[in-house]
């Protein structure tokens, strides 16, 4: 079966652009990527996308179909009606370099921020020894595809540019949480206090737990839920239970 | 002279693949300035697909297990034609890369005592493959990312400059090796075969289109593979032959190429999705193969080498499940080729599914509950992308592109490919270690073990060099320019004929490569391939593209095109050569495996005639035959004599 | 990033800003984003309303043996007497309002500060964001970063509030399988009513996120500490479903209060079971 569907597709670069429109043949099973890269090989040969597995596992397509974070290779058209204009832009809340394409540095400029993972000491490679219990919740957060659509839906810098220093966005927020909750993490040795520093140095406290990032996540993560709101109660373990804190404290003295 | 924007680094890594990074964090510990350029973004690689595991004989789950045991399963799954001692030295060094993984913050699946847990998988006696679920891929490519990213980290607390020492360039292409010109005189043509040493590389950036040079005395290729060269492949758009066609440019000779691993198993329908890969262990979990009579097929394809250890009926083969000692398994476990071929022959023979491929069906064989349970991302897969729960149907299946054997011909130890100093290959770009087929698993363990050598040699090499750097000549930067900006200028000259669409030529040459050297090959059909190839080549040099040379993707396969048909040029060749059905190569009119074939490597190199302005119509790729290295004795000693000669001829074996 | 420099105009502001794709739409969702906050707004306005009155009314809260969830405890002096119940007078005669403003502070600050409700009523309230990647209308975000939305962080302490008020909610369930002399072996539909209602509010009250961390949640490793791991499971599997037992509890305080209202008050007789 095959019909023809009216796209609207944002062609422009830094200086401008405008939705475009295309009349073009859709076939039974297909998705949007693949409406895409019809476009580019019968009407629009230029037409820049980023793409990789279609298969919803390496997160380049993202892009925003009729205004909602999604991948494009995972975003079946037999969801829309046959007569409904479907509009494919790129992702807006980063900066655009062309077309659907999007500079996605933040990203990978708050990742870097993030400090690493720290090895445990006098623990040789081969001998370290963790529970499946105890690695589970981090594995979760590790199954991320980094696609970026959390980031890009999340109204603290969607709506707010300004904001894109303070906050490290969902993504690297549950980075934190991932491995504060690493059996093995050895941050701690060094002085760091990772839920701490999520709040302090991150922007944990942007995130007024709205839920969309989980909303969007293609892999399915409960990223408010397991990570940031888990983050938020151990950086208020550290910082606002006079409880723990004395604990902390009268353990450090005994030491 | 053209402008470009330049760089200077001591190790240059083409490709952010397993093998890429591995090789980068090598060549960055070892001090070196170290580049990793990256065709898609940073962490987007190929290597997320892989499913399995990484095969390392850690013996964590069974203590029999060790690099022998591990070292036979992998030659005997190539057929004896791997490289000997690239198949020794990774099963010797994967436990040791794994481990290492997990001091940079990877997360396996653990065992009841806490180890990584290890899971059996085709053709490995043992259970072996250290996995994460079914995305060990993505773990093993965020596992290097992070640890990329904290050694820049540590270089930020140095010099307060994250990329002072190791610096990633994402969505960029790399399209030529430069090499000095220690033998040419100016004016003679401007790359390779002059003897030279690699001088670093030229490529552009997609955002800009800018062209750029970075300057370095070594360069690794970790590219991948080839498989967007054929239609159906369940591989990325990033694959096609870029390390490949590089090294062949440059110099350097390919081997194997003629040995590629098609998937029994992919989805073929929706079209979106065709060739994505169904797990084995669908099958290994009682999938059984169907066709469109309901016929449970394979049972009439078990070869008679393997009648011994396979069922007859039905029962029989239903009974090993659940008591694998008192039955024999069911044919569909057979080899993937055997599988693939049958599935092939079922489908020519006009009894496949509506969508060309075979049924294989779950539903019927395990309860709704028990699937959700033990295929959560096959079962997560077919509905979210063929709307088709696997609980109530069958799937459509047919075979599909997955891996190539072949590649750059590297000295085992250094991942150095012969012929040209300061190059190096690691992971499917380099050919040898699998031979004619690879086993599931051993993919992930190459990238880390032949990764980190190369990113070591490249650095030893380079550090040995001292003061003294190739530099590469002002013409052969101009006419690497002047290749990569061809396609905007193709039709402006009245000569040459109208311009061709790229991705029509892309698709033609896909056609070619699956219907006449695919999964069963016949010399007629390959000689035909060749003829089609050529004239896809000649086509190909007046490819041109609209538009301006920002993040242009008609541009961009535009460029690749020449690395695709370099490639499958060199295939087509390798296989109308090899005149026996050997792993990833069947040949229907050479059905038998033949002693004397294993002695001999087919070396695929670019002919003189491709130098030339005229080369258009002429053969590219020269081919020779090259003996094999002979099996170090105490390595042969590991296998039964009765097994060897199966493999080796009597004359091998009484040396 | 892009716009650093650039001051921006209040028109240009996030996706509309420099750099970004030059779309005019401030969103482009064509389905019916609006429904649920608007959902949420009219459905907690409501609520609020209806607790005003009844928590200022001081009367018709107490009709034997049934006590309104808003008025136990009852912490006054003005409080009715209830036949063995929890009016407790520690506040002094001097407390002339209705007594249960004493204790709805409680509750009140628990479902406040409650991460599910937060989110709710940034969302219904505050459009802060209305519905996923539909623009907010605000100029400024600083989140929960300052004074007075920092103050969130004192959520667990009434998550430890909550629990004796829940207990006390408790016991004044098994009062009312009392009859009105005081007699064991009483069951009417007020029972029933407060039975389910307790029942709902101790599901909410512990797959509250804050009670998730402190049972478990906070653990490096689980392994060593198994029955908290347990425990943490089933917390986890309550919380799955804190949004459904938010508005599930809510609804049941406010139709337990309105029963013991209509009883007290005489519109209808407690039917009994037994
Ligand atoms: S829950 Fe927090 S991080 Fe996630 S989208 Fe909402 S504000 Fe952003
Ligand atoms: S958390 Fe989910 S939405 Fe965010 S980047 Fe990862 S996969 Fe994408
Ligand atoms: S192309 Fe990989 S996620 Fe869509
Ligand atoms: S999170 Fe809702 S009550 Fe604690």
């Amino acid at each position: 079966m095959t019909h023809t569907a009216h796209f609207k597709v944002w062609r422009g670069d830094t200086d401008g652009g405008d939705l475009r429109d295309y009349e073009v043949e859709v076939n039974d099973g297909e998705v949007v990527l693949d409406i895409i890269h019809r476009l580019q090989a019968t009407q629009a040969a230029d037409l820049a996308v980023r793409w990789n597995c279609k298969a919803g596992k390496c997160g380049s397509c993202s892009a925003e179909v009729n205004g909602r974070p999604r991948l494009m290779c995972m975003t079946r058209m037999s969801v829309f009606e046959p007569d409904e204009t479907v509009t494919v832009t790129p992702l807006r809340a980063f900066p655009v370099i062309r077309d659907l394409v999007t500079d996605v540095s933040f990203n990978y400029d708050k990742a870097r921020q993030v400090p690493a993972f720290v090895p445990p000491k006098g623990v040789p490679a081969g001998e370290y020894r963790m529970q499946q219990v105890d690695v589970e919740r981090s594995q979760e957060f590790r199954k991320c595809i980094e696609c970026f659509l959390c980031q890009d839906t999340c109204h603290v810098v969607r709506d707010h540019e300004e904001n894109k220093a303070a906050f490290a966005g969902p993504r690297f927020l549950m980075r934190i949480a991932e491995l504060d909750m690493h059996p093995l993490d050895a941050a701690a040795d060094q002085g760091l206090v990772r839920a701490a520093s999520a709040q302090e140095d991150h922007g944990l406290g942007y995130c007024n737990i709205t839920k969309c990032c989980t909303e969007v996540c293609p892999e399915h993560i409960q990223i408010t839920d397991n990570a940031l709101i888990p983050l938020k109660e151990r950086a208020i373990d550290r910082k606002y239970d006079p409880l723990v804190w004395l604990g902390s404290r009268i353990r450090r003295r005994k030491e | 002279m053209t402008q470009v924007e330049r760089h200077a680094y001591d190790v240059v890594v083409v490709g952010a693949g397993g093998a890429g990074l591995r090789a980068a964090i090598e060549a960055r510990e070892r001090g070196m300035r170290t580049a990793v350029i990256c065709k898609s973004l940073f962490g987007k690689a190929h290597t997320v697909m892989a499913e399995g595991g990484i095969a390392a004989s850690m013996g964590n789950v069974n203590s029999h297990d060790s690099w022998q045991v591990h070292f036979r399963d992998t030659m005997r799954g190539g057929k004896f034609l791997n490289q000997w001692r690239m198949a020794e030295l990774h099963a010797k060094e994967a436990p040791d890369r794994v481990w290492e993984l997990e001091t940079w913050g990877a997360l396996f699946d653990r065992t009841e005592d806490g180890r990584i847990s290890q899971r059996n998988f085709g053709g490995h006696e043992y259970p072996r493959l250290a996995h994460v679920g079914d995305r060990t891929g993505l773990e093993l490519i965020r596992t290097l990312q992070q640890k990329i990213v904290s050694l820049q980290q540590e270089d930020f607390a140095e010099t307060g400059d994250y990329e002072a020492k190791l610096k990633v360039f994402q969505e960029c292409t790399v399209t030529r090796v430069l090499k000095d010109d220690e033998r040419s005189e100016t004016g003679a043509p401007p790359d390779r075969r002059s003897g030279g040493k690699v001088a670093g590389v030229f490529g552009y950036v997609r955002e800009s289109g800018r062209l750029f040079v970075i300057d370095a005395p070594a360069v690794v290729l970790a590219t991948g593979g080839i498989g967007k060269s054929f239609k159906v492949t369940s591989n990325s758009w990033e694959y096609t032959g870029d390390g490949h066609a590089l090294a062949l440019l440059a110099g350097a000779p390919l081997i194997n190429m003629e040995f590629i691993q098609f998937h029994p198993t992919g989805m073929v329908w929706p079209p979106s999705v065709k060739g994505i890969l169904v797990t084995e262990s669908v099958r290994g979990d009682g999938g059984v193969l169907r066709n469109s009579d309901g016929e449970r097929f394979m049972f009439g394809y078990v070869p008679d080498v393997f009648k011994e250890k396979y069922a007859q009926s039905e029962e029989e083969a239903d009974g090993w499940y659940t008591d694998p000692d008192n039955h024999r398994r069911p044919p569909e476990l057979l080899p993937r080729d055997e599988v693939a071929r049958a599935i092939n022959s079922e489908v020519k023979a006009g009894r496949g599914t509506p969508h060309g491929g075979v049924f294989l069906d779950v539903s019927t064989r395990l309860p709704a509950e028990e699937i959700r349970r033990r295929l959560p991302s096959m079962h997560h897969q077919f509905k979210e992308l063929a709307d088709v729960d696997i609980t109530a149907e069958a799937m459509e299946v047919g075979p599909t592109c997955h891996y190539m054997m072949g590649g750059v011909d590297v000295e085992p130890d250094t991942a150095a490919a012969r012929g040209v100093p300061g190059l190096f290959a690691a992971g499917e770009v380099a050919g040898g270690m699998h031979g004619s087929n690879r086993l599931g698993g051993n993919s992930l363990s190459d990238l880390l073990v032949f990764g980190r050598r190369a990113g070591l040699s490249a650095a030893e090499y380079a550090s040995g060099l001292g003061g003294t750097r190739p530099a590469a000549p002002e013409e052969q930067i101009d006419a690497a320019a002047a290749e990569a900006l061809r396609p905007f200028a193709a039709g402006d000259s009245a000569d040459e004929g109208p311009a061709e669409n790229p991705y029509t030529l892309h698709q033609e040459l896909q056609q070619v490569m699956n219907d006449l050297v695919g999964i069963i090959r016949r010399g007629p059909e390959m000689e035909q391939a060749l003829e089609r190839l050529a004239v896809l080549r000649e086509r190909a040099q007046r490819v041109g593209v609209e538009g301006h040379r920002q993040f242009n993707p008609g541009w961009h396969l535009a460029v690749d095109l020449r690395n695709m048909l370099l490639v499958s040029e060199c295939v087509a060749r390798a296989a109308l050569e090899r005149t026996e059905s050997r792993g990833g190569h069947t040949r229907d009119d050479h059905p038998g495996m033949d002693r004397g074939w294993r002695k001999v490597n087919l070396v695929c190199e670019l002919t003189d005639q491709a130098q030339g302005a005229d080369a258009r119509k002429e053969a590219l790729i020269g081919l020779r035959q090259r003996p094999t290295d002979p099996i170090r004795a105490d390595l042969l000693a590991l296998f039964d004599r009765e097994e060897l000669l199966k493999y080796l001829t009597d004359e091998e074996l009484d040396r | 990033m892009a716009t650093g420099t650039t001051p921006t105009t209040p028109a240009a502001r996030g996706v509309l800003a420099p750099g970004r794709a030059a779309i005019s739409a401030r969103h482009l969702r064509t389905d019916r984003w609006w429904l649920s906050p608007l959902v949420t707004a009219v459905a907690l306005t409501i609520f609020i309303i209806y607790a005003t009155w009844r928590a200022f009314a001081n009367g018709d809260y107490y009709s034997t043996p049934y006590v309104s969830p808003l008025y136990s405890p009852c912490l006054a002096s003005n409080c009715t007497p209830m036949n063995g119940g929890a009016d407790w007078h520690l506040f002094g005669s001097w407390w002339g309002l209705s007594p249960a403003l004493l204790v709805l502070v409680f509750p009140l600050g628990f479902r406040l500060t409650c991460y599910y409700y937060r989110k709710a009523y940034y969302r219904g309230f505050w459009a802060s964001p209305p519905a996923c990647a539909v623009a907010e209308p605000h100029a400024k975000y600083t989140g929960e970063t300052r004074l007075p939305l920092i103050m969130q962080n004192v959520h667990r302490y009434f998550f430890y509030l909550a629990l004796p008020v829940a207990g006390i909610l408790t016991y004044d369930v098994v009062l009312a399988f009392r009859d009105e002399s005081g007699a064991w072996g009483h069951a009417g539909l007020g029972t029933l009513v407060l039975l389910l209602n307790i029942a709902l509010i101790w599901a909410y009250t512990l797959s509250c996120h804050s009670c998730r961390h402190i049972i478990g949640g906070k653990l490096r490793h689980f392994s060593a500490h198994p029955v908290r791991y347990r425990l943490w499971g089933w917390v986890g599997a309550l919380n799955g479903r804190h949004m459904l037992l938010a508005w599930s509890s809510l609804i049941s305080v406010g139709v337990a209060d309105l029963y013991v209202y209509l009883v007290a008050s005489g519109v209808f007789d407690d039917p009994r079971f037994f």
